[in-house]
Formats: structure tokens, sequence, C-alpha cells
């Protein structure tokens, strides 16, 4: 295709991505190096009953102004970057100091919101990752040997954890775990406990959160391995059995390199997906145990009283610099595939 | 392959259906205690003295007089005005698909046919763009929509959706042009087609079974959006999903958490429709972009 061509057929998209995808990128560092102004204050006379006072007050007239005049806020370098809410050099460092061990160090870095929500993303990710992986392929493996008749509707019921909306999907099991809900109660009834609560305690609500990422994504992970099982060479599977090689060694030597490329896929996106955890956190109003990167930022933004540009810059620029270490292996990888292609 | 060979011990029989029946039941069984609780009153759905009740329906019996109640429904859609809610999904879902599609088409098309090394960078950075939190993309959005008064409205949230979902629909499509053979088009152009005739006159009929696929994707993509609609729209022109959350905080304090119960329930509605008649697309969707790698 002629380079011109291409540029007419492409542009329209590439234009969408630029000022949306793009430019926002560069917004947000922008903004992350700003803070909101401060407060113009005045000195105003107060009298009452008891004679007048100097007081000081906020002269809002001019503060709205200022905020018309310059709607970034003030320059403030990386002052947000390194302060308390965000990598925290300070605190990190007198933790570091004081600490009788590692362990004390975690602890004390955990009550810092930053390392709070990025400890909380991370588990998330990498646990959830590979759960999805292991219970999609033994759905798969299980429906696979499934008589014709009812692997459509297996397919269709396993299909709507992952098509319904994450926010509803998950609101959905948080009504069910609740203390009056069918699974809290019946917990609460197994466990002879009537005070047991899932929302009460820091480690059930993580455990929640991830029960309910992998019971969202394995039916992802599910549909994509069972259409790779359907590819399996019948040849190299037939070989096998002639040498003798038991069910469990087919799997093991057959079905699994097969179904190799595949994982990859699933997990790159799955990576991709954990990553931005936000919504089932909201859903089971987990925010008192656990915060994502996603919903710090998100609580910046829709914060009760006033929005905080500045702070929710610098923790989308660190998110963003998070998003590129984890992608850098898979851009090695398809970079060096790409190259060998071409030459 | 024989018979034979296809013999599993029983033992493991039973585990395999053991554990399909388990993950059938963790998968639909959700759906289908929520469908039954959102006709009952909340003394039912969350019981406290005994989880039957929900299925019985007790305290719904004495409250209502029946063993059924549409109330939550009727708190929702007309005293909670979800009407509007939904009015305003169907506006921005189908918007976003049409623009979405038509740009992904043409953007697709192109990636797909071009063999150039630009054209392998772009997918990449689509893949780099398509890994982006969209909290971060909206904490850029705010600050200028705000400024330039864009904030709030439903053209801003449209064409945001239509740019986030752009990275996706270009993978999808490329690899859906990838199958269509080269020598269809190229024929045409000796014949003396420009790119464009070929691309409208020879691809476009051809391209639908593709398009309907990623057509389903962007719909879902926009439907199940929450990050972009719940901070981009105003009050008034929420969609269903930022507008069940915002019943979370409200309707926990006036005890009608059934409003939000129903709404979960009318909004999964047309999602199950959905995969009732295209699970065939929405599995090959799902399939297309991991056996190409």
């Amino acid at each position: 295709m002629k380079n011109h061509t291409f540029f007419w057929f492409i542009l329209p998209s590439l234009f969408a991505m630029t000022l949306f995808i793009a430019l926002p990128i560069i917004s947000v560092a922008i903004q992350s190096f700003h803070i909101e102004h401060e407060a113009i204050m005045i000195e105003v006379e107060n009298c009452g009953p008891f004679g007048c006072k100097q007081e000081l007050q906020v002269d809002v007239e001019e503060t709205v102004k200022l905020k018309d005049a310059r709607p970034l806020g003030q320059f403030n370098g990386f002052g947000t970057y390194t302060n308390r809410n965000h990598l925290a050099f300070t605190e990190i460092g007198e933790a570091w100091q004081s600490s009788t061990g590692l362990f004390d160090f975690m602890s004390k870095a955990y009550n810092l919101p930053f390392y709070r929500a990025l400890a909380f993303t991370l588990t998330y990710t990498f646990v959830v990752t590979p759960l999805v992986i292991i219970f999609g392929f033994m759905i798969a493996l299980g429906v696979n040997t499934l008589p014709k008749a009812i692997k459509g509707p297996t397919i269709f019921i396993s299909l709507l954890p992952m098509i319904v909306t994450p926010l509803i999907g998950a609101l959905i099991l948080f009504w069910m775990i609740d203390a009056n809900g069918i699974i809290g109660s019946t917990l609460q009834w197994a466990f002879d406990d009537p005070n047991l609560s899932l929302k009460a305690s820091p480690t059930l609500t993580w455990m929640m959160l991830m029960v309910y990422g992998v019971w969202h994504s394995a039916p992802f992970a599910f549909i994509v391995f069972y259409a790779g099982l359907q590819t399996v060479p019948a040849d190299t599977m037939e070989a096998a059995m002639i040498d003798g090689a038991s069910r469990w060694e087919r799997t093991r030597y057959v079905v699994l390199p097969h179904l190799m490329p595949l994982t990859i896929f699933i997990s790159l996106i799955q990576l991709m997906d954990n990553f931005r955890v936000l919504e089932p956190i909201i859903s089971f109003s987990a925010q008192a145990s656990a915060t994502s990167l996603s919903f710090i930022i998100y609580n910046d933004l829709v914060g009760n009283e006033s929005q905080f540009f500045g702070s929710a810059g610098a923790t989308s620029v660190l998110t963003i610099l998070g998003v590129g270490i984890l992608l850098i292996p898979v851009l090695i990888r398809t970079w060096r595939d790409f190259n060998q292609k071409v030459v | 392959m024989s018979d034979i060979v296809h013999r599993r011990s029983p033992v493991l029989n039973i585990v395999i259906w053991g554990l399909v029946m388990v993950w059938i039941v963790a998968a639909g069984f959700p759906f289908l205690w929520t469908l039954w609780g959102s006709f009952k009153v909340q003394g039912d759905f969350f019981s406290k003295s005994d989880w039957t009740n929900a299925i019985s329906g007790v305290r719904t019996q004495i409250e209502t007089g029946a063993a059924f109640t549409g109330k939550g429904y009727y708190g929702a859609w007309v005293t909670k005005e979800f009407w509007l809610a939904a009015l305003n999904t169907v506006v921005i879902v189908v918007t976003v698909v049409i623009i979405s599609l038509t740009l992904g088409t043409l953007g697709g098309y192109a990636l797909a046919r071009s063999g150039k090394k630009y054209a392998f960078y772009l997918l990449m950075l689509a893949l780099v763009f398509r890994a982006m939190p969209h909290i971060t993309l909206v904490s850029g959005y705010l600050l200028p929509f705000f400024e330039w008064n864009l904030w709030g409205h439903l053209p801003t949230t449209i064409v945001v959706l239509v740019a986030i979902n752009q990275p996706f629909t270009l993978w999808m499509l490329h690899s859906f042009f990838l199958n269509i053979p080269k020598d269809l088009d190229e024929s045409a152009m000796v014949d003396g087609c420009t790119r464009f005739q070929a691309f409208r006159h020879v691809i476009v009929p051809v391209m639908w079974p593709g398009v309907v696929t990623t057509g389903l994707f962007s719909f879902l993509l926009a439907y199940n959006d929450f990050t972009v609609t719940a901070t981009l729209l105003s009050q008034a022109n929420q969609t269903m999903i930022p507008k069940i959350a915002s019943f979370l905080g409200t309707t926990q304090t006036e005890g009608n958490v059934m409003f939000a119960v129903a709404a979960v329930v009318s909004a999964t509605a047309p999602l199950f429709v959905l995969i009732l008649f295209f699970q065939r697309q929405i599995v090959s969707g799902l399939t297309a972009g991991a056996v190409k790698g």
C-alpha cells in the first residue's frame, strides 16, 4: 500500500488516539508538576459587641480570580511526587532508619497511601493472573469432554461473569456475601460465628476482591484455551498414544506446549486489565481495607469537596510508569519476533 | 480417533463432571439468585433471620400481600428516574459503536495491507495505549474539559469512549482483514480501481462477519464502562452504570437497596440477550486475537 493512501486510511483513527490518549498523557504529566493555589488571605476588621478584632479571612473573590487566570495552579516541581501521599521519600527514609527489621519497615510503608495502593494492586495482579490461567485451563479441559448437546449452554453460562459489567458483577457478589445475604449467612452458620463478616476484616476483603477477580476473568481464559484445544494436532496426539503416553503425559507434553502461546496472550491481557482494578473496590466499598492505584486517582478526581488534579496527575504518571515496566518484556519479545520475520 | 481412546476411568469422569458442575453453579447462580431476589422486599433478600426467606418471600407476603413485588423496579425506573439513564446509555452506546467501527475498519484495513515497518510500530503503539488504565487518561481530560466547558455533555463522552476503544478495535479488525485474501482487492486494483474503490466495492461486502464481532466488543466496552462515564458526565446526563454506583451511596442510607438490585438486574438483561444471540461471535472474537498472536 502506498504511503499516502495508508496515511489517509489511518488518519481518523490516529487523530482520535493522539488527541485523547497521547495528549492526555502529556497533560497528566504537566498537571503533576503543579499544585492547587493557596487561598489568598486578607485581614479584615471584625467588630462585635466586645470591640473590634483584626482577623485573617479567605478572600473568596481574589482566590476565584486567581484560579480563573491560572487554572493549572502553581508550579510545584517534583513536590507532589515526593510528598506523603505519593512516594513519601522523607517518611520512607525515616521508616528505614527506625525499623527493626524488614517486616517492620514494610508495615510502616504500608501505612502510606501510595504504597498501600501499590501493595494491593501488585498482589491483586500477580495472584489473580495465574489463578485465572489455571482455572481457565481446568474448565476448558472439563468442558471439552462434555457431550456436544450441553457444551453450548455451558459456554453460555460461563460467559456471564465476564460479559456482565464489572461494577454490576462485583455488586451481585457483594450482596451475596453481605452478613444478611445468602453466602454471608451460610458462612456464619458454617463457622458457627454470628459476628463473622467478610467486610470487616481486611484479609477477608482482599480475598473476596481476588475471588471476584478470578470469577470475572476465568471465562476469558477458558474460552481462549477451549478454542486452542480444538486445534491440538490429532497426529501428534495419536503418535503419543501409540508410544504409550498416559492421559496425564499427553496433557503435559502435547496439549500444554501447544497452548503455550495462548497462555502468553492471556497473561498479557490479564496483566494489563488487573493492573487497573477499580470497579470491585467501589462495589465492595472496600476502600478502608484495600485501595488500588486506579482507586486513589479516582478518589482524587471524584472527591467529596474538591478535586486534586496535581495529586491525581502524579499518581497517574507513576501508574503509567508501572504499566510501562509490565509491558517491557512483551514489547521486547514482539520486537524480536517481528525483526526475525522481516529478515 | 477411536472410542477406546476416549474411554476414561470412572473416577476421572466424576472429577471432571464435578469440576464443571461447580463452575456452572459459580458462574450462573449469582445471577439467578439476584434476579429472583429483585422481586422481593429488602427484608427477604437480605434476611436477618433465615436465608430461605429470600426464596419463599415471607416478608414480601406480609408487606405487599403477594409473593412477588415490582416495587424495586418501580422505585428505580420511575422514582429514581433510571429510564433517563437507560436512554443516555442507548444514545452513547449506539453512537460509539457506529463511529468506532467506521474509524476502525479504515485504520484496520490500512494496517493489514501496509506491510511496512511503520504499520507495525503503530500496532505496537496501539498495544501500549490499550494498556493505559483509563483513569490515568481521565485525569488528563478533566482540567481541560472544565476550562473549555466540555465537561458533562454526552458528545464529549462519546468522542472519548471512541478514542479509548480505538486501539482494541484496530487490533481486532486488523486481524480480521488479514484473513481476507489480498488477491481480492489487488485484482480489483489491477482492473483500474483506486485503493479506496477497491475497499468500498470489494472489501466492504465481505467484511461484515468481522465487523459484527468487533461491533459486539465495542458495544460491551462502551456499555460496561464505568471510569469514563462516572467522571465525565454530569448528574443529568448519567448513564446506567454510574447511576447504579450513585444508588449505592443514597439507597443504603434510605433503606431501599432494592432499587439498586432492580437497577442491576435491568442493566444485566440486555447483556443476557446479547450473549443469547451472539454467543458464537463473542467466542470467535475472543479467540481471534489469540490464535493469530
